[in-house]
C-alpha cells in the first residue's frame, strides 16, 4: 500500500515556513552580490567544504560560492547547456560537472539565479577540503579573472585523527598568508575579537542544526535528512554561518521541526506532508539536482524517508560534537575544515554510515554514486559492502550525476529503488535479502 | 663499462616490467632475514627514507595491459580510471603479499580514497597516506612536510625495529642523487640523440628503477647510457615531441612504441615522476629532512597534481622543456577519467597557444589495446609539424 500524502494545491509546491524564510535570505544574498559593483562591496569566491565565512566577514567581503551557483543552475535546468558550453571550449567530458557548469555559466554571462549578472570576484579564497578538484577549479577561474588567489590547504584525515602537525600547518597558513592577504585585498585590518563574535554565533546556529538533523531519530521522522536536509544546510554551509540571520533561521527551523514531532507528522515534501513512513534510509553521496524533485518523489511516493545522509556533512560535520570555538578561533577554523565529510578517511566514512544506520534505526543504506565526483565515488562500492557486512542491513547502489542531466536515467533509478524496497521488505519478513 | 648491449639491458628491464609477481623484489627480500619492502603509488614519495630504513621501495604503477582484472572491477564504477582497480587486483590476487607497507601519495581523490580501502582490505599491512604540502614556504609547507616525513620514519622504524639516523638518510640521499643525475643524463641523451635512446627503451630502463634496489638501477642506467651512445642506429626524419599527462596511470608500452612508429621522437615526458621529482642535487651534509623538504618545495617537477601559486608560472614547465629538448610539439595524453590531468589540460593548452606551439590531445587507459587511432592522430601531427617547420 502506498503511503498517504496530504496533497498540496496542484499548482504549487508545498513549503515549510522555514523554506520561505530561507528563500528570502538567499534572494537577499544574491541581490547583495549582484549589487556589489554599485555598492563597492568586495566579493570573495570560495568553496562550501572549507568555507571560512566568519573570516570572510571580518574583512567585510561578500561570500560567493560557485558550487551553490552550480546547484542553482542544476535546479533551474540550465546546467546542461553550461556544461556543453564548457565542453565545446575544450573541457573534457570526463571531469567534474560542477566545474564545467560554473565555467559554462561564466561564458554565458554569469547570470545568477536572480536573473542578474554575478560580479567578478575580487579575490579567490581557495580554501578547499576533501577534494582535489577545487584546486584546479580555482586555477581555471584565476586564469579568467586575474584576481589574487589565496590558498589554504587542509591535510587529509587519513588515519582517522587530527594531528598537531595538521593544526599547526593550517594555523600557520592562516596567520602568515591567508589573513595578511585578506587584509591587503580588503583594506580592512584583522580583528580577532570580531572573528570570535562570529564564531560564537556560528556555534549557536550549529546547535540548532544538529537538533534538527537528529530529530530524524523520531518515528516517524519529522524531516527528510537528504532531500529536505539540503535545504536545512543551505544557510550554514553558505554565506550565513556566523550571522544573526543564521541563528534566527535555525531557531525557527528547530521550532518548526519540534512542532512536527509533537503532532507526529512526517516530513514535508513538495506534494505535502508524507504520512505513513514505510522505509527509513541512510543515503551516501550527493543528490542529482537536474531532476531533484522527480528523484525525491521516487522516495516519498514509496513512503521512504531518508533519516541521515553524508551529503549534509560536506560543509561541516557537527553531529559528533564539533562546534566553532571562539576561545580557539584559528584552531577551530582548522578543525572545521579537517572535519568535513569527504576529508574523512574511508574507514571513518564507513563507521559514520554504520552508526547512522544503528542510531537512526534505518532499514539500510542507499548510495547515490555521482559520475563526475571522484572524491565521493571512488571507494563507494567497498563502503557498500562493509556497511552491509557490519549492519546486516541491505544496501543499494544507484548512479546519477549532480548537475549533468545526461546522466540521470529516471527509469533506471526508479527500477533500482523499487527492487531495493523489495529487498528491505524481504529482509523484514525474515526471508533474507537478495544479493 | 660492462660492455652490455642495449638489447641485453632492455631485455632485462622488459622482463622486470612484465613480471607482475615482482619476483626481483621478492628475491631481494628473501635474500636476508628482516628485510622489508614498502610499496608506493605514483607520483612521489621520498624513497630515500625507505632506503635509509634498510628497506626496498617498490613503485606500484597499476597492472598495465597484461594483468587480467578479475576482482578489481567489483570495487570501481566504470567512470573511474584503471589504476586503482588494477592495484586492488594486484593486492587481492596476492601479488603484493610480501609487502610490509603501502604508501599512497597525495595525488588525487582516487589514490587518496584507495589508501582507506587498503586499510580496510589489508588491515595487517602498514598503510600511510603520504600527504605533501601544496604551499611552498619553508616555514609553512616545509614544517608540515618535515612533520609528515617524521611520521613516515616512525612508521618504518616500527616495522624494522631500528632507528634511522640522519647519517643513514644522508647516505641514501647521495645514492638517489646519483640515480637522478643518471636519469637526467638519460633524458639529455634522448633529447640530443633520440634515435640512439628511443623513448620506449628509455621508459623500460627508467621503470626498472621502481622494482630494483637503487644501487643496481644506477649500474643499469650507466650501462644503458654508455651502450646507447655507442649504438649506430640511423637517424630518422621524425619530429621531436614532449609527452605530458601520463604522471599516474601508465600507458601501455605499445602506446609509446606506436608514437615512435608514427614518427615521433618523444624527448621528454612525465612518466614515473617519483624518480625525477627532485630536479637538483639534494645536499647531503646537513639536516636531511630539511634538505629533502627544501628540494621538494623549491626544486621539484610541475604536474597537474600540484598547485601553481604563481599564475605567470602556470604551464611554463612545458615551454622550458621545449627549449631544453628542442621539441617541436606537445602531445597531451591523459588517462580517461583523470580529473587532475584533464582539468589542467586546457590551461596548459592556453599557454602553448600564446606562443604558437602545436599540440594534440588524446586519452588512454593502461589496458588500451587499439593503437591505430592514436597512431594515425600522431602521424598527422608529425606531418603537420614538418609542414610548419618547412614553411
Ligand atoms: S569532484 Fe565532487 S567534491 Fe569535488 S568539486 Fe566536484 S562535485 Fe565537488
Ligand atoms: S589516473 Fe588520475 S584520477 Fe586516476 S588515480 Fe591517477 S591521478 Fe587519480
Amino acid at each position: 500500500m502506498k503511503p498517504a500524502i496530504v496533497k498540496a494545491r496542484p499548482e504549487d509546491v508545498q513549503k515549510d515556513a522555514s523554506m520561505i524564510l530561507q528563500k528570502e535570505m538567499m534572494a537577499r544574498h544574491y541581490d547583495r552580490l549582484c549589487d556589489a559593483p554599485m555598492t563597492g562591496e568586495k566579493v570573495a569566491s570560495t568553496f562550501v567544504p572549507g568555507n571560512l565565512n566568519e573570516l570572510i566577514m571580518c574583512f567585510d567581503l561578500v561570500n560567493n560560492l560557485p558550487e551553490v551557483n552550480a546547484i542553482q543552475s542544476g535546479l533551474r535546468k540550465k546546467s546542461g547547456q553550461y556544461i556543453m558550453e564548457a565542453e565545446r571550449a575544450g573541457h573534457s567530458e570526463d571531469v567534474c560537472t560542477y566545474v564545467k557548469s560554473d565555467i559554462g555559466m561564466m561564458m554565458k554571462g554569469n547570470i545568477g539565479p536572480n536573473a542578474r549578472e554575478l560580479p567578478r570576484p575580487d579575490v579567490l579564497l581557495l580554501s578547499y577540503t576533501g577534494c582535489f578538484t577545487f584546486l584546479k577549479w580555482f586555477e581555471l577561474l584565476r586564469e579568467q579573472y586575474k584576481c589574487p588567489t589565496i590558498f589554504l590547504q587542509t591535510p587529509y584525515m587519513a588515519d582517522g585523527r587530527i594531528t598537531p602537525n595538521m593544526i599547526q600547518y593550517m594555523v600557520r597558513q592562516l596567520k602568515e598568508d591567508v589573513i595578511p592577504t585578506l587584509e591587503e585585498v580588503s583594506g580592512v585590518n584583522f580583528d580577532i575579537d570580531r572573528l570570535r563574535e562570529y564564531l560564537k554565533k556560528s556555534a549557536r546556529a550549529e546547535d540548532d542544526l544538529v537538533a534538527v538533523l537528529q530529530s530524524a531519530k523520531h518515528k516517524p521522522s519529522p524531516i527528510d535528512a537528504y532531500f529536505g536536509g539540503i535545504y536545512y544546510i543551505g544557510p550554514i554551509f553558505g554565506a550565513f554561518r556566523g550571522t544573526d540571520d543564521a541563528i534566527e533561521y535555525y531557531k525557527f527551523l528547530r521550532r518548526e521541526v519540534e512542532e512536527r514531532i509533537a503532532k507526529g507528522l512526517g516530513p514535508i515534501t513538495p506534494d505535502g506532508t508524507m504520512e505513513g513512513e514505510k522505509y527509513r534510509l541512510v543515503v551516501e553521496g550527493p543528490p542529482n539536482y537536474t531532476s531533484f524533485r522527480q528523484f525525491w518523489k521516487m522516495f516519498y511516493e514509496e513512503g521512504a524517508t531518508v533519516v541521515a545522509s553524508s551529503y549534509t556533512k560536506v560543509g561541516g560535520t557537527y553531529d559528533f560534537g564539533f562546534r566553532h570555538d571562539p576561545e580557539r578561533p584559528l584552531e577551530s577554523l582548522a578543525e572545521y575544515c579537517l572535519n568535513v565529510y569527504t576529508n574523512r578517511s574511508l574507514p571513518m566514512r564507513i563507521d559514520m554510515l554504520v552508526n547512522y544506520i544503528n542510531e537512526y534505526e534505518a532499514d539500510g543504506l542507499l548510495i547515490n554514486s555521482i559520475k563526475s565526483c571522484n572524491s565521493f565515488s571512488a571507494g563507494q562500492l567497498l563502503i557498500m559492502r562493509e556497511v552491509e557486512k557490519r549492519t546486516g542491513k541491505p544496501a543499494a547502489f544507484i548512479e546519477t550525476d549532480l548537475v549533468d542531466p545526461r546522466y540521470f536515467s529516471a527509469a533506471n533509478v526508479k527500477n533500482r529503488l523499487e527492487s531495493y524496497f523489495q529487498m528491505v521488505e524481504q529482509k523484514r519478513s525474515g526471508k533474507g535479502a537478495a544479493a | 663499462m660492462t660492455g652490455k648491449t642495449t638489447e641485453e639491458i632492455v631485455a632485462r628491464a622488459e622482463a622486470l616490467y612484465d613480471d607482475l609477481d615482482f619476483t626481483a623484489a621478492r628475491a631481494w627480500k628473501e635474500a636476508e632475514p628482516g628485510r622489508h619492502v614498502i610499496g608506493h603509488l605514483p607520483i612521489y614519495v621520498p624513497r630515500e627514507l625507505i632506503h635509509a630504513a634498510g628497506m626496498l621501495p617498490l613503485g606500484v604503477m597499476g597492472g598495465g595491459d597484461r594483468l587480467e582484472v578479475i576482482h578489481g572491477d567489483a570495487y570501481y564504477q566504470s567512470y573511474i580510471c584503471r589504476i586503482p582497480r588494477s592495484t586492488i587486483e594486484l593486492g587481492l590476487s596476492g601479488r603484493l603479499d610480501f609487502v610490509s607497507g603501502m604508501l599512497f601519495p597525495s595525488i588525487c581523490d582516487v589514490i587518496r580514497n584507495l589508501s582507506g580501502m587498503w586499510m580496510t582490505l589489508f588491515p595487517d599491512v602498514y598503510v600511510k597516506y603520504f600527504d605533501t604540502p601544496q604551499t611552498f614556504d619553508d616555514e609553512i609547507g616545509g614544517r608540515f612536510y618535515i612533520g609528515e616525513m617524521r611520521e613516515l620514519l616512525e612508521g618504518l622504524e616500527r616495522i624494522s625495529g631500528r632507528k634511522v639516523t640522519d647519517d643513514d638518510i644522508n647516505a641514501s640521499i647521495a645514492v638517489y642523487n646519483e640515480n637522478r643525475a643518471l636519469l637526467r643524463a638519460l633524458y639529455a641523451l634522448r633529447a640530443e640523440l633520440p634515435w640512439r635512446a628511443p623513448a620506449s627503451e628509455a621508459y623500460l630502463v627508467a621503470r626498472a628503477g621502481l622494482v630494483l634496489p637503487v644501487e643496481e638501477h644506477n649500474t643499469m642506467l650507466r650501462d644503458y647510457i654508455d651502450a646507447a651512445r655507442a649504438t649506430r642506429r640511423p637517424m630518422k626524419d621524425n619530429a621531436k615531441v614532449i609527452l605530458t599527462g601520463m604522471f599516474c596511470e601508465q600507458p601501455p608500452l605499445n602506446l609509446i612504441k606506436s608514437l615512435e612508429l608514427a614518427g615521433c621522437y618523444v624527448v621528454d615526458d612525465d612518466f614515473m615522476l617519483v624518480a625525477r621529482w627532485l630536479t637538483e642535487e639534494v645536499p647531503t651534509d646537513g639536516n636531511p629532512l630539511e634538505a629533502l623538504s627544501h628540494a621538494f618545495l623549491h626544486h621539484s617537477m610541475s604536474t597537474a597534481a600540484k598547485y601553481e601559486p604563481d599564475e605567470a608560472e602556470k604551464g611554463r614547465f612545458l615551454i622550458r622543456a621545449m627549449e631544453r629538448t628542442g621539441a617541436e610539439g606537445v602531445i597531451f595524453a591523459s588517462t580517461s577519467f583523470c580529473d587532475p590531468a584533464l582539468l589542467d589540460r586546457p590551461m596548459l593548452q592556453h599557454v602553448l597557444d600564446e606562443v604558437n606551439i602545436p599540440y594534440i590531445a588524446f586519452k588512454y587507459a593502461e589496458n588500451s589495446g587499439q593503437m591505430q587511432p592514436i597512431r594515425e592522430q600522431a602521424g598527422t601531427f608529425v606531418d603537420s609539424i614538418k609542414l610548419w617547420s618547412a614553411a
